[in-house]
């Protein structure tokens, strides 16, 4: 039986909503997801929406009657990493389809368990070192040298990842995190500073399909290419270097809609993230087909089969 | 349409294809609020959540 809350939320958008068979699940609505709106409007294929800060989700409740509200395929769209993989979690054993799977959702949102994915797939990334407390994060930076690159292992947009420059600018930083109360604090996620041009690759890969990519320059004042954080961004050619590691990269996570970071070292291509409810925005600029579109095909044809 | 920031009283302008969820920001205090009802004209603006350690893409 659906929660009172879920039968609201239903009510709000319309009692229609409790036959389609894709739904998608939100919990901010960025240019994105309005992109995503109007693409499922303008191809005419029914979708229910629901802002997952709204819902109630019962342990004991059926997989009929999650289909029913639900359908059986779920576009999961959530910017907070935990609030979607658990709600993936949850519908997964509800036997809906959830794309991206929780378990892509698991590695992508967390760069621990990234690194080891591509380490374990032979996909080439920055060398990184782990380490569970202070003292052992300075030795892990003494091994590379300067400078390294200090990154928490959750989050995104560039939030927290810190060049260090020298060892006392380090041992602050690091005593800075280590006396930090956040849940991920005492975990350094430590990693080899790559020499590359002032740029970096962010591809978008929509299931078998790199639909567009582009490189991101750093801007005058900060050294991370972070789109959020003000770096420029040029078309980048989709090569067929460049899209066979993109591809292979983006399997290696389990597949779907996803965006394939990269950077060009002296020894080709690395990939040194890959993000699991990738903006698009950027990278839109500079592809002749609508990404979202492409996205809503995607889960169109996969909720069919 | 327009509404006023609830902290600094500022002017905020809102498109015509707002839609619920979608996030406005003040241009002077840089608040956000967030779209929880649309009534025909009527919006209606909620604090929005801050930023989580755990958000990105």
């Amino acid at each position: 039986m659906l929660h009172y809350h879920l039968l609201n939320q239903l009510e709000k958008i319309g009692a229609n909503n409790m036959s389609n068979r894709i739904s998608i699940i939100y919990d901010r609505v960025r240019w994105e997801e309005k992109e995503l709106f109007s693409a499922f409007e303008a191809k005419n294929i029914p979708f229910s929406k629901y802002d997952a800060k709204s819902l109630v989700l019962r342990s004991d409740d059926s997989n009929e009657s999650i289909h029913s509200s639900f359908g059986s395929s779920i576009l999961q769209r959530c910017i907070s990493h935990y609030r979607g993989m658990l709600i993936a979690h949850y519908l997964e054993s509800k036997n809906c389809l959830v794309v991206n799977s929780s378990n892509t959702s698991r590695i992508c949102g967390n760069k621990f368990l990234s690194t080891l994915q591509f380490e374990e797939s032979d996909i080439k990334t920055p060398l990184t070192l782990f380490s569970f407390s202070d003292k052992s994060a300075e030795d892990s930076v003494e091994e590379l040298g300067y400078p390294s690159v200090l990154k928490p292992i959750v989050g995104s947009w560039g939030r927290g990842v810190v060049k260090l420059n020298d060892k006392d600018s380090a041992k602050a930083l690091i005593e800075m995190r280590y006396n930090d109360d956040g849940l991920f604090s005492k975990i350094f996620y430590i990693q080899q500073h790559i020499n590359r041009p002032p740029r970096d690759i962010r591809t978008v890969v929509v299931g078998d399909e790199v639909v567009g990519a582009e490189y991101r320059y750093s801007s005058n004042d900060d050294w991370r290419t972070n789109f959020s954080l003000g770096a420029k961004v040029e078309e980048c050619p989709i090569t067929k270097d460049l899209e066979e590691i993109v591809l292979k990269a983006s399997k290696s996570v389990g597949g779907g809609i996803l965006g394939v970071d990269l950077m060009e070292s002296e020894d080709g291509f690395l990939v040194h993230e890959i993000n699991n409810n990738v903006e698009f925005k950027g990278v839109s600029k500079f592809t002749k087909e609508n990404i979202a579109y492409k996205i809503v095909d995607y889960v169109d044809n996969i909720s069919k089969r | 349409m327009e509404q006023k920031c609830q902290d600094c009283d500022a002017t905020m302008k809102i498109l015509d294809d707002v839609v619920v969820g979608e996030i406005i920001s003040c241009p002077d205090c840089g608040n956000e609020f967030e779209v929880s009802k649309i009534d025909s004209n009527n919006v209606t603006l909620s604090p929005a959540e801050s930023v989580g350690e755990d958000w990105g893409e």
